[in-house]
């Protein structure tokens, strides 16, 4: 057996992190303050802006997924592999891609110059959905194209047979599963957009696209409106906390009944226009995901050499605070992981704590963080250890949810021989689970680290512009209109993030004893 | 779990170290203030000819946003001085309790209003104005009514994080009163965006992303003195225009009080004030011996100028702000 006391001290820790930060800042909103017309007007903009992604998202994910499911062609495999990228991707690195490609001076407004068109305008409502589309459709079509695949092969086969027209196959078999699965995409996207800050912070454009969490920001750093900001994290708790409890009941069963799960072409494919349509809807898609990432790429390798010596400091810092961050992240997870895993049914209520983080937001955690530590030291100079500890805990559940499985099929395939070996604590963990973590593991810490190394959030709650992490220092540069630097810094920063990435993924392989 | 303690032990040494034989003199200041072509390193460089310190300019984002930073910091902030407040903060910049009195001796200002304050020292001045490129837009707007009629574009600050910003806020709300509402409704079209701060709001315009931009009537002499161009004008506005006084102040906290108040002195003396109208492109608080540089004459002087004392700018700000928020929030 494995002690237990890890495991509780771990759930306490993130239980505090949540809740208790949550605590702090209803105590400290109490009373204080109201909600102004600016506030209503973040509340509406939150909603409706992340209605509109969502929606945008997962319309335009539909035929995507439909090609993708339907067609075989060179590089379909990576394409899809690309598709899963975009969640490691620092969000500010897309949005001056998406800046490159469809800014003022972008590609795009040179192109409609040449037609004698007006440039294109990309700072507020439009650019913030602009950027959440490209962000979010890429997880869209992972989840409808997961949909596509699980409908058995067999009813294709079989739809094919009887030689149903395209429209009856979308009626008998397309549309369910679309009715079974959009639903729930749509949620986890309405969910991450209802916390966007990076995004709303770079392309909003003021008061008229400005999230409840932009809006904390600013109570917070432009008017140290404590109360104010207090009072509009609980608002974001409650957005979060709704969405998320609507996410998690929406998924709905599709029963097509299970086939021989076999992987085959589809004879049903439509041929003719149809097929030059799905050619032309993969191109396109591709075109727009990968057109302002390459053209960051362009633009900063060249500037890469002549980055200013700040740029290089932050990029240490943020590795630092990426490595620290992932290595909390593990340290709180396994423990928590052990302790849902021996508490066998009651596992089912440990379990939600870990989650807790996606319910509550970076800046709410932030801002209890300050109040806290406001009376005893200095918060400016806590900022990049708050930074890691905040990032820990937005990666956990991810670093969960991949430790989890394994764990459970380590302890059902070898458990008990382990117990009748009287093997615990320990050396259960070092020669029994350990090994057969380490895949997950090395997974998960690349994972966190990406997302860390990432982040622009917490970190300009509480900025001192001198030790900005290399996501604040992009933002800075690109505050500066210094663009060619901020190109060469957010190539920096993009490859740090898939080079953390791809280390710690790699490191989890690499040996693993079978 | 090797990570944590080599992290901390990281962090730790990236903090500044403690010991040190020359005091150093911390100034948190806006961002353009510390720029290559701002007056900081020729301020820098001519103090510490004589301090034996070192002084260490940290930019701060614009004007609001340092009195934000300070509040964060608390009594516990590593500044010893903060330059670049203006009038419009100095109520709220005094009710935070951390800043100490200055006990220069009197000085002769050469301030369009008169002076007495025991914790803010005045370091330049000038009048707010919407800066234009006369090749793109020939004819400028004479008023805020005009402004509004047009089709143009226009970069503004936000109030909250720039004394720009708010200086355009306080502008509308002095002119205009009850109608600044209608005001701001009618600008809403014109807004291409609300930037943090001003540099960002001016890099915006010279790129050609806007036609005007909420600067200064001095904006034009840097052009104009550093780069020969004659094209950018700022427009007169019929209404006046509002005015702004730039402070600094010493932190009550500071660990070098006696620095501090040495600069506070330098800071009104000939040394530093001669630097100002051209690299900060405003009016010196004194104006040097030498005088005003040449292009200098070539700019509008507003016949009225507009300003809110300390104490009205407080009301007058917590007035104007929720009308702008929700007028721009459209």
């Amino acid at each position: 057996m494995i002690r237990a006391l890890p495991g509780v001290a771990a759930a306490l820790a993130v239980a505090g992190l949540t809740l208790g930060t949550l605590v702090v800042v209803a105590l400290r909103a109490e009373g204080v303050a109201r909600l102004g017309p600016g506030d209503w007007a973040a509340i509406r903009f939150t909603l409706v802006q992340a209605a509109l992604s969502a929606g945008l998202s997962v319309a335009l994910a539909i035929p995507v997924a439909r090609a993708l499911a339907r067609r075989r062609f060179a590089g379909r495999g990576v394409l899809i592999t690309l598709l899963g990228a975009p969640f490691i991707l620092p969000v500010i690195v897309a949005v001056l891609g998406l800046l490159a490609i469809f800014g003022r001076n972008g590609a795009l407004s040179s192109v409609l110059g040449w037609f004698g068109l007006p440039p294109v305008q990309v700072y507020g409502f439009h650019g913030v959905i602009l950027a959440h589309v490209f962000l979010n459709l890429p997880l869209a079509t992972r989840l409808i194209l997961q949909g596509w695949l699980a409908i058995p092969a067999e009813r294709f086969r079989l739809a094919a047979t009887l030689g149903l027209a395209p429209r009856d196959v979308r009626r008998l078999l397309e549309r369910p599963m679309l009715r079974s699965v959009v639903p729930g995409a749509a949620l986890v996207i309405f969910l991450i957009c209802t916390t966007s800050f990076a995004v709303a912070l770079t392309l909003g454009g003021g008061p008229r696209a400005t999230t409840v969490e932009l809006a904390i920001y600013q109570a917070f750093t432009l008017e140290f409106d404590l109360g104010k900001a207090a009072l509009l994290s609980l608002v974001q708790v409650a957005i979060c906390a709704c969405a998320a409890v609507i996410a998690l009941g929406a998924a709905v069963p599709a029963g097509f009944g299970a086939g021989l799960d076999r992987m085959i072409a589809r004879w049903d494919a439509p041929r003719g226009w149809r097929r030059l349509a799905d050619g032309a809807i993969i191109a396109a898609a591709a075109a727009f995901l990968l057109l302002p990432i390459l053209a960051v790429i362009a633009d900063g390798l060249m500037a890469l050499g002549g980055l200013p010596a700040g740029v290089w400091k932050a990029a240490g810092r943020s590795v630092l605070v990426a490595l620290t961050a992932a290595a909390l992240a593990l340290a709180l997870a396994l423990p928590l992981a052990l302790l849902i895993q021996r508490a066998g049914r009651f596992g089912g209520l440990i379990e939600p704590v870990a989650y807790l983080s996606i319910a509550t937001s970076p800046l709410v955690i932030g801002t209890g963080l300050f109040i806290l530590l406001f009376p005893v030291a200095n918060p400016v100079a806590l900022a990049l250890p708050v930074t890691a500890v905040v990032n820990a805990a937005m990666s956990l559940p991810f670093v969960l949810r991949a430790l989890m499985p394994a764990l459970r099929d380590a302890e059902a395939a070898h458990g008990r021989l382990a117990d009748s070996l009287g093997m615990t604590g320990w050396a259960r963990l070092r020669y029994l689970l350990l090994p057969r973590l380490r895949r997950p593991a090395g997974f998960a810490l690349g994972l966190s680290a990406a997302l860390s190394m990432g982040d622009l959030g917490v970190v300009a709650l509480f900025a001192d512009p001198a030790q900005a992490t290399l996501p604040l220092a992009l933002y800075q540069l690109m505050g500066a209109y210094r663009m060619d630097d901020a190109a060469g810094a957010a190539v920096l920063l993009l490859g740090l993030s898939l080079g953390l990435f791809w280390v710690f993924d790699r490191g989890g392989r690499l040996n693993a004893a079978a | 779990m090797r990570y944590p303690i080599i992290a901390a032990g990281l962090f730790a040494t990236s903090l500044p170290a403690a010991a040190q034989d020359t005091p150093v003199l911390t100034i948190y200041t806006y961002d353009s203030f510390v720029s290559d072509w701002g007056p900081g390193p020729q301020v820098e460089a001519r103090f510490e000819e004589t301090c034996g310190c070192d002084l260490q300019f940290v930019g701060a984002g614009d004007g609001a946003s340092l009195l934000s930073r300070l509040r964060l910091e608390g009594a516990r902030t590593d500044a010893d001085i903060v330059l670049g407040l203006d009038t419009n903060l100095m109520s709220a910049a005094a009710d935070t309790g951390l800043f100490g009195q200055h006990g220069l001796p009197e000085v002769a200002y050469d301030l369009p209003i008169a002076w007495d304050d025991d914790i803010f020292v005045p370091f330049d001045w000038g009048y707010f104005a919407f800066v234009h490129d006369t090749t793109r837009t020939p004819v400028a707007p004479g008023d805020f009514v005009a402004l509004a009629a047009s089709d143009l574009s226009i970069v503004i600050q936000d109030p909250r994080s720039s004394t720009p910003g708010l200086g355009l806020l306080l502008w509308v709300q002095a002119a205009y009163g009850d109608r600044a509402g209608e005001i701001w409704d009618g600008l809403s079209d014109n807004i291409l965006t609300v930037t943090k701060g001003w540099s960002e709001a001016y890099g915006l315009f010279l790129d050609g992303e806007a036609d005007m931009v909420l600067s200064y009537t001095t904006s034009p002499a840097y052009h104009l003195i550093a780069e020969d161009d004659p094209t950018k004008a700022a427009a007169p506005f019929a209404e006046g225009h509002y005015m702004q006084v730039e402070v600094a102040a010493k932190l009550a906290s500071t660990d070098v009080p006696e620095l501090a108040d040495a600069f506070l002195a330098f800071m009104v003396g000939d040394g530093f004030q001669d630097v100002i109208p051209t690299t900060n492109w405003m009016y010196p608080a004194v104006t040097p011996d030498a005088g005003l540089p040449e292009g200098f004459g070539t700019l509008i002087q507003p016949e009225t100028a507009l300003l809110y004392s300390a104490a009205e700018a407080v009301k007058a700000r917590e007035q104007a702000l929720p009308v702008w928020q929700e007028a721009l929030s459209r």
